[in-house]
């Protein structure tokens, strides 16, 4: 890992500085912010200065303290939304290649009806019903996500299944979960990654774009999303507070998708 | 009148680079080759005979380059000569019939278009003279229907086809020279038999000149000319065809000739235990076509019974019968005197236990992602409830059983073993259940002729200690030859015959048999000519008749 780690392009290590810096940032938000979440401690849209680095938003918050709290928010609701949309994808996914028949039926064609609803329209519906709770909004767009985590992971595992070294398991009388845990899942581990970090990008964009319309995070909670919407009235002013969120939200996805890229390079084998 | 040499290559080094060094693959190698003459390269994988034919065209893999020497093709140097010089002589003057046809083709275009695209790209001739000029070779390489049969697809040909195909392919530019790697590897005996007619039609009636690389020396003992023997990059011997085959100088050419040698026989006693018991067992993987019917057979402790057929015979499905994967649509299967369930999920952990399977392809058997102690430590931990301090000395007895080094095997993953030991690997993996009874499928056909050889002679001997029974699922008859009790020929689900290995293997024979035995090519440098033949003189009299 560390040795290839030191062969690693440079844009694999500026994409592993950005999502380590905002990993830090995220982690250790209450201690790295001057002032509170949603205190008000200025006046609205101050420009920046030695007292608020980064200026102050539509209510008189301090934006860097914002944005700090943002990341946690965002990028902690991000990750968790991504690892519950791939338990449950690659759990169904690698059921449905190795049981087959009325099994994978059944699965393939619920994910598909379920696919057949634009994502957004689907997730505006259920959070508007629900009401938008972090829980709801977690698990709505983890179901969503699922589908496609599903898909993949199903094609990924019927190349595997059709492997002798699973039937030769199979022949052994393993059962379901240890053939999917032990032969199946190491081997699908490559694209998987892969698809996890451009999975996590997508997440974290949908939840910007949720908030952005008001049914993501709730106020005063802060996100990167909804930051951009709260302050959107600003920028016919010509003041550029809500360029730095969307700033934040386009820099983690590029620092994303370039350790992406990396993994597939090295999960392909491809050498130059 | 003195022929013209064609290819001539002096003092070659080939180097490959691994380990993060440049390595010498290919070792001072010189060969000249001239009009109308076959020069036969053997030797086992890894002796760098591909290496060494890709060189002849100027041509290295990725991560080979040539180091120094020289490469004269029709009086032009090819080492160090430009990509488009290079582009110019390939297929027009030099061309090359890949191992496996199946996968070089490309299965979206129809074979003829592909057989058109080379002289069409050296601007040779138009697509349509092309066609015209295909139809003619494919007649000549005795392929079926030459008119139409270039207008399927690649699916649509049986694997001898398509390696005819692909020499015809190789034919379209009009080479002087052309470099046959492997070309009967992956077919079974009779279909084997049609390509090298068509090899020997080339080389001989067409006045060609060719390098023929195989690991098999019965093969190119019927189409070389002369033969060099190449191990590790070297040379070892090289000779007259007859005279290699009938006085062979180095030790090593001895062994690559002596490998199919008879093992002792064993009585198939009835007062042994029947181990499997198979009783008119029919199967189908759809409704309407029987892929096996009425297939009964036994296998008795400490013998070993060899399956021989074709490929589409059957026997693999007869193996996925036996072991539960596909439930018979008729007929029962007797193990240890109990009946097996059809269906493997009903079947109990000891029966399953007792029976064990190794597969014909080792790469596939085992899982990349696992060291040799899961792989083997698996089984004991599941059948016996070895944890994993008691499962280590059974791990390092069993790594010696199959003659590897326990120390320094244990902890490696089962990507970095060679074929032949990831095979030994999959035996480690059956014999840690201790079973009763092995199905081996194929398990030899994947590998060299040395490395098969191990696997055999290791085989035999575990059975000669532990007393397992085998059942043998091959479709080459020198493996059963040297090792099976008992034979059981199938051709098209059906067995056509049984019995011990002498009634089988005398006179008089089944016919079908017979044509089996007659398609292993011997070590007879006429066999192939007699045989094509005495074939030919059976079509002619079958001719007359109507």
């Amino acid at each position: 890992m560390f040795a290839s780690l030191k062969k690693a392009p440079l844009s694999a290590r500026i994409g592993l500085c950005i999502v380590l810096i905002n990993c830090f940032v995220a982690l250790f938000a209450p201690l790295i912010a001057p002032y509170g979440e949603t205190s008000v401690v200025g006046n609205v849209w101050e420009s920046f200065s030695k007292e608020f680095y980064l200026g102050t938003d539509h209510l008189g918050r301090d934006l860097f303290t914002r944005m700090v709290y943002g990341a946690r928010n965002t990028i902690a609701l991000a990750f968790m939304t991504t690892a519950i949309s791939f338990l449950l994808g690659t759990t169904l996914g690698f059921v449905a290649a190795t049981k087959g028949g009325w099994i994978d039926q059944i699965f393939s064609r619920g994910i598909d009806i379920i696919m057949a609803f634009p994502t957004l329209i689907f997730a505006l519906m259920v959070l508007s019903v629900m009401g938008s709770s972090t829980t709801v909004l977690i698990f709505t767009i983890a179901i969503l996500d699922s589908t496609r985590v599903y898909r993949l992971s199903r094609a990924v595992a019927m190349d595997i299944e059709v492997m002798e070294f699973v039937e030769a398991a199979r022949l052994r009388g393993e059962g379901l979960w240890w053939i999917m845990r032990h032969e199946i899942l190491p081997n699908a581990m490559p694209p998987l990654v892969a698809e996890f970090g451009l999975r996590f990008c997508f997440v974290f964009l949908f939840i910007a774009s949720l908030s952005f319309l008001g049914l993501g995070l709730q106020p005063p909670l802060a996100d990167w999303g909804g930051m951009v919407r709260e302050n959107a009235g600003a920028i016919t002013f010509g003041i550029y507070i809500p360029l730095l969120p969307a700033a934040a939200i386009a820099v983690l996805t590029v620092g994303v998708n370039l350790i992406v890229d990396w993994f597939l390079h090295l999960s392909s084998g491809l050498h130059e | 009148m003195k022929k013209e040499t064609l290819l001539e290559i002096r003092n070659l080094f080939i180097e490959g680079h691994y380990e993060n060094r440049w390595n010498t693959i290919v070792e001072n190698i010189s060969l000249s080759l001239k009009r109308g003459e076959v020069l036969g390269l053997i030797g086992e994988s890894g002796a760098g005979k591909s290496t060494l034919g890709l060189a002849a065209m100027g041509y290295t893999r990725q991560g080979c380059r040539l180091a120094s020497g020289s490469i004269k093709l029709e009086g032009m140097e090819l080492m160090g000569a430009s990509e488009n010089d290079l582009r110019d002589v390939r297929g027009k003057k030099i061309a090359y019939v890949a191992q496996s046809a199946a996968a070089s083709f490309n299965p979206f275009h129809r074979i003829i278009k592909q057989y058109a695209e080379g002289p069409v790209r050296h601007g040779l001739m138009s697509g349509r003279e092309a066609e015209k000029e295909a139809v003619e070779i494919y007649d000549r390489l005795f392929l079926p229907d030459p008119e139409s049969i270039g207008y399927r697809y690649p699916h649509e040909l049986s694997g001898g086809q398509l390696q005819r195909a692909m020499v015809a392919m190789a034919m379209s530019c009009k080479p002087d020279i052309i470099v046959f790697d492997e070309p009967t590897t992956a077919l079974d005996v009779t279909t084997q038999i049609e390509v090298l007619a068509a090899v020997k039609e080339i080389t001989q009636k067409m006045n060609k000149a060719a390098l023929y690389i195989t690991h098999d020396l019965a093969v190119v003992a019927q189409v070389a000319h002369r033969i060099m023997v190449l191990r590790n990059g070297k040379l070892v011997e090289e000779g007259e065809t007859r005279g290699l085959i009938d006085h062979p100088q180095e030790q090593y050419t001895r062994e690559l000739l002596n490998v199919r040698s008879l093992r002792e026989e064993k009585e198939d006693s009835d007062r042994l235990d029947i181990i499997l018991d198979i009783e008119d067992v029919d199967a189908s993987y759809t409704d309407n076509v029987n892929v096996l019917e009425d297939i009964s057979l036994t296998v008795r402790r400490g013998r070993t019974v060899a399956v021989v057929g074709e490929s589409g015979s059957g026997k693999s499905t007869l193996a996925r019968v036996i072991t539960g994967l596909l439930p018979p649509l008729r007929g029962r299967v007797t193990f240890l005197g109990e009946e097996l369930s059809p269906k493997l999920e009903n079947r109990d952990r000891e029966s399953l236990r007792r029976l064990q399977m190794i597969y014909q392809m080792p790469d596939t058997a085992l899982n990349p992602r696992q060291t040799v102690r899961t792989a083997i430590g698996r089984p004991l931990h599941f059948y016996f409830g070895l944890s994993k301090q008691e499962a280590e000395p059974r791990i390092k007895a069993l790594l010696e059983k199959i003659e590897l080094d326990p120390d320094s095997y244990i902890d490696r993953y089962t990507t970095e073993l060679s074929g032949g030991e990831k095979q030994r690997i999959c035996i480690a993996r059956a014999l840690a259940a201790e079973p009763d009874l092995i199905i081996c499928d194929e398990v030899t056909s994947a590998l060299d002729q040395l490395v098969a050889e191990g696997i055999l002679t290791l085989l035999q001997d575990l059975q000669n200690e532990m007393n397992i029974s085998y059942l043998f699922i091959t479709h080459d008859l020198a493996t059963v030859k040297a090792i099976s009790d008992k034979i059981v020929i199938m051709l098209e689900g059906r067995i056509v015959e049984q019995g011990t290995k002498k009634e089988i293997l005398a006179p008089p024979y089944h016919e079908y048999t017979d044509k089996l035995l007659a398609s292993v090519p011997e070590m007879d440098t006429d066999w192939l000519d007699t045989l094509l033949a005495e074939r030919a003189k059976i079509f002619l009299e079958e001719d007359t008749h109507i």
